[in-house]
């Protein structure tokens, strides 16, 4: 059961590969597909292994990811508005 | 999972205006990077962001004045802190935040920072780093590290760099700090440190250049660079100022180095104009004088 999840704004990743560098727990990887732009965007590699610190958010200078907590239920939590 | 399906959305979006996102910045560019930090100390602070303004120069980082959803002012090349000294004394409840570059604000508005620190004006003054001009083309800027290379040094610069924390605690600035655009989490614990103090505040961000400092001198990408801070950094808060020198390959001593209480400019003014000091001066009416002035 995962902790948290990230959320990916493809279209304004620049693909400069902080949020996979500095991930605490190894999640993302960037994928071989493109975004409008021509970049490659990061995607999940092991979602059960995040912990939604959101330290992706932090250190994305694009704004294009953040990580958030997921309650037990699945719902998310404390991002939501 | 799609966010549309959990309803959430980054905090910090509603401090941005999503109209102009993306934003013009390299791919790896620190400015962004301390762009988050910044709008979480804002959320955490609970600051009143209709009384909140944030001033800009040019520069890469002078955009970040037009990416911020706050009361914003992009101003003159250099001139960021003079419009900011002029916002703060005829608004003094604003908070009022300079947020720009080197180039800006060391090399060409580098007097207006001295001499703000000297009066101690009650603005946050956050300086990103990033060791040249990078907009206008990479040329040498007063923090370019010597002998490092840049459009206008194809030999090497032969001048040595400024060290900005020296010349603003130097100067009597009220808190001082540096920290890099790895230091995400740091960073936003002083800037959250720096919105609750008064006076003269001056927080420092190295962050990388991919495009012409770190090609110029063939120092990989912006991972590279932020790589290298993680190597290369170390915390020593309250370490004298003229130790903290950068060199190219030295240790990068980061931390917040002063912390003093002084009275500010609005406070000084207050008390020795005592009585005669008020906060809205009455409004005289302007005499114009209709038509020709002179006696033709």
């Amino acid at each position: 059961m995962p902790k948290g999840t990230v959320a990916i704004t493809a279209e304004r990743c620049k693909g400069c590969g902080f949020c996979v560098e500095f991930c605490p727990t190894h999640v993302l990887e960037l994928s071989s597909a493109f975004n409008a732009k021509g970049y490659h965007p990061p995607h999940m590699i092991a979602p059960e292994k995040c912990s939604g610190c959101n330290l992706c958010g932090m250190y994305c200078p694009d704004f294009a990811i953040f990580g958030f907590r997921l309650a037990a239920n699945g719902e998310s939590k404390g991002a939501t508005k | 999972m799609s966010t549309t399906d959990l309803h959430v959305h980054n905090p910090v979006e509603e401090l941005l205006r999503q109209d102009r996102i993306p934003t013009i910045w390299c791919p790896g560019c620190g400015i962004g990077t301390s762009v988050n930090s910044f709008a979480h100390a804002l959320l955490k602070q609970n600051i009143d962001l209709d009384k909140t303004a944030i001033v800009s120069g040019i520069g890469c980082s002078g955009r970040v004045s037009g990416y911020m959803n706050l009361d914003s002012f992009h101003t003159t090349h250099g001139r960021a802190i003079p419009f900011a000294t002029g916002l703060k004394l005829a608004r003094p409840e604003l908070n009022v935040i300079v947020y720009s570059g080197d180039g800006d604000l060391a090399s060409i508005g580098g007097n207006h920072l001295i001499h703000a620190a000297r009066r101690n004006m009650d603005i946050l003054v956050v300086c990103i780093n990033n060791m040249i001009y990078a907009m206008t083309g990479g040329q040498a800027a007063a923090t370019t590290p010597g002998s490092s290379l840049s459009t206008t040094t194809p030999y090497g610069a032969f001048e040595p760099e400024l060290n900005l924390v020296q010349l603003v605690d130097a100067a009597g600035a009220c808190f001082v700090a540096r920290w890099t655009a790895y230091h995400v989490v740091q960073l936003e614990r002083t800037l959250e440190k720096a919105l609750r103090k008064k006076g003269f505040r001056f927080i420092e961000v190295l962050s990388p250049c991919p495009t012409y400092f770190q090609r110029k001198n063939n120092m990989g990408d912006a991972l590279q660079a932020m790589l290298d801070y993680k190597k290369r950094s170390k915390i020593q808060h309250g370490c004298p100022t003229w130790e903290t020198a950068l060199t190219p390959s030295g240790p990068i001593i980061v931390g917040e180095f002063v912390d003093r209480e002084r009275e500010d400019y609005l406070t000084r003014m207050r008390k020795q104009l005592g009585p005669h000091y008020s906060e809205f001066p009455a409004q005289q009416e302007e005499h114009v004088s209709e038509g020709c002035s002179r006696e033709c």
